[in-house]
């Protein structure tokens, strides 16, 4: 499973992502990489964290800096965790490389009283003017595939990601969007953010 | 071979008779404990076993405050000589790659521990050891042992050499066993645990295995209902095809492949009989021919047993995460790919059961066409993660490096 946690927006990502995680809180982290997120939270907030992550190299890497990680991916092995384990389940930059996002979106639910997702946002104005001149299916640099290499194949866009959530009972706690190097707190998912989000990332809850 | 020489006087004595020597770089201390008729070993069958005697070594040095305490438990035909040569055969201990100055359980840090389980045929009494009621060898009579009663009689040498916790308790396949067994029982006494290519129960397939062995054993006119150390016969056929057809079960369909194929064994031709033609059939009678030297029949009997009757979670409710609850011990599981053994379906329900009670738990699945095997050999990944995982969990104890 591929995950932006090395790249300089994966950094930004990871930070934006920490800010909206409680101290002390119980968190998982779904595709943890090398475990720089729950490396950061563990220093920064002092959480308890867990971790689920596809490659040998970055459980190795995890487990080295003593963090708990189990090797497996969010579509087979996140029904191995019982309800309301976490505080937090976070899938950043992960969720467009799954095979059945509703579904993983389903289980961190129900595993996590909260979920926070990052993800590229497809709907970005230079991705839609690259189909749209060149009639080629979009590369950038957060989506650097060919179509047919790329591990990203459930790519969507900030509003389609919003309408999910919504028919999954998630409600939106928190979303902000990343233009390049800046980050912007957005009220509302829609046209304007979609338009300009590189990437985007959502705190959601349960919508009871 | 004869057993060690118990230690003389009442139980309670307080030295055990040792040897220490150095090999490899590793200060070893060769050992049996003997517990006396006040100190039983409550076995689960509802028997009190006793005298009995556990036969052990150490590698290293215990630190000052007695927090550098590995235990490794062996495996089914494994035994003490973890990293020190056995004595009997002349070779080098089992676990070469990952015991020693400078492997993951460094020698020069950790105050390693590893015990000939109980119905052992190492030094630790088993049914080769005579019965006080009988003078005789207790054959059949020896009480059947299970892998609690490893556990609580590793626990009662421990106390007696004035260790309370473990810093980590690691082992493979029913070594794993016992690792789950220890972090279940004695909670409190266990900081970190590595249970590697196992099982929190033996699976119908494995008890099936076991079964074959049993019977191959049995069906040796020289067994002698178990008797055949009062008769001064050795079941060695039945021993030896019993370890054939263990044998084939530790390694993979693609390793057997990779090693053997078809190819044939000092000849040019097949010779139309039951020669071993080929080279598998020639290393499985080697196999069963050398383990037959070092093996007591009726030891194995009562430890295949012991595995068959492990069943973690029937001690806990049916749930497995039971065993667990509440635990603060960081655990790894290790798997390996080409595992039919103990695959690694086994193994993830383990962590499952340590996810469900919110425990640390780490788990790699490591790439390999070695089989289960896998955990005794040179596996770079398995030693990357557990190296990883050892040295953090020393950091966090305090344990200096």
């Amino acid at each position: 499973m591929s995950n932006g946690h090395g790249s300089t927006a994966g950094r930004i990502d990871l930070d934006l992502i920490a800010q909206m995680i409680a101290p002390e809180s119980r968190v998982l982290d779904v595709g943890c990489g090398d475990g720089d997120l729950l490396a950061l939270l563990r220093s920064q907030k002092n959480i308890d964290g867990r971790g689920v992550e596809l490659s040998q190299e970055g459980v190795n890497a995890s487990v080295a800096r003593g963090l708990a990680v189990v090797q497996g991916d969010a579509d087979a092995d996140l029904s191995d965790y019982p309800d309301d384990a976490f505080d937090y389940v976070i899938l950043s930059q992960t969720i467009q490389a799954t095979r059945n996002p509703k579904a993983v979106l389903h289980q961190m639910k129900r595993i996590g009283r909260r979920v926070i997702v990052s993800f590229p946002n497809f709907g970005n104005w230079r991705v839609r003017l690259q189909l749209l001149f060149n009639g080629r299916m979009p590369e950038t640099r957060s989506l650097g595939y060919s179509w047919y290499d790329t591990p990203n194949i459930h790519l969507c866009t900030v509003r389609d990601f919003a309408s999910l959530c919504e028919d999954l009972g998630l409600g939106i706690e928190d979303a902000l969007i990343l233009t390049g190097e800046k980050a912007w707190r957005i009220s509302d998912p829609g046209m304007l953010a979609n338009l300009f989000a590189v990437d985007a990332v959502f705190l959601l809850s349960r919508r009871n | 071979m004869n057993t060690i020489e118990k230690a003389a006087g009442p139980s309670g004595a307080p030295g055990p008779d040792s040897q220490e020597f150095e090999e490899g770089g590793i200060r070893v201390q060769r050992a049996a404990m003997t517990f006396g008729p006040d100190q039983p070993l409550a076995l689960d069958s509802g028997v009190n076993l006793s005298p009995f005697t556990i036969a052990y070594e150490t590698y290293g040095t215990l630190n000052a405050d007695k927090s550098n305490v590995v235990l490794i438990c062996h495996a089914l035909t494994g035994d003490q000589y973890a990293a020190s040569s056995h004595p009997q055969t002349g070779k080098p201990g089992w676990w070469p790659h990952m015991v020693g100055p400078g492997r993951p359980i460094d020698t020069n840090r950790f105050f390693v521990v590893c015990q000939n389980v109980i119905g052992g045929c190492q030094g630790t009494t088993g049914p080769k050891d005579i019965d006080p009621a009988t003078g005789r060898p207790y054959g059949l009579s020896f009480p059947v042992i299970t892998i609690g009663d490893m556990v609580r009689a590793q626990a009662m040498l421990l106390d007696r050499l004035g260790i309370r916790d473990l810093f980590c308790v690691i082992g493979g396949s029913m070594g794993g066993m016992q690792v789950l067994q220890w972090a279940a029982a004695y909670p409190e006494r266990v900081f970190s645990a590595i249970p590697i290519a196992t099982a929190a129960r033996h699976s119908a397939q494995n008890i099936a295995f076991h079964e074959v062995g049993r019977q191959a054993i049995m069906a040796d006119p020289e067994w002698k209902q178990g008797a055949y150390l009062s008769h001064g016969t050795t079941p060695g056929k039945g021993l030896a095809v019993a370890r054939m057809a263990a044998h084939i079960t530790y390694l993979s369909e693609a390793a057997l492949h990779r090693k053997f194929g078809r190819n044939l064994q000092d000849r040019d031709s097949i010779t139309y009989g039951f020669d071993a033609d080929f080279q598998i059939e020639s290393y499985l009678r080697h196999q069963g021919s050398t383990f037959v030297d070092r093996f007591d029949a009726n030891s194995y009997l009562y430890i295949t047993r012991a595995m068959d009757y492990f069943d973690l979670a029937d001690d806990y409710g049916g749930v497995l995460a039971n065993a667990f609850r509440g635990t603060a011990a960081r655990f790894c599981v290790v798997s390996f790919t080409s595992d039919w053994l103990f695959p690694t379906s086994d193994n993830r329900q383990i962590v499952h059961a340590l996810n469900a009670v919110a425990a640390k738990v780490s788990f790699v699945e490591i790439k390999t066409d070695k089989g289960h095997d896998a955990f005794l050999l040179d596996e770079p990944e398995m030693f990357a993660t557990l190296r990883g995982f050892i040295d953090s969990a020393a950091r966090t104890r305090g344990i200096a490096g």
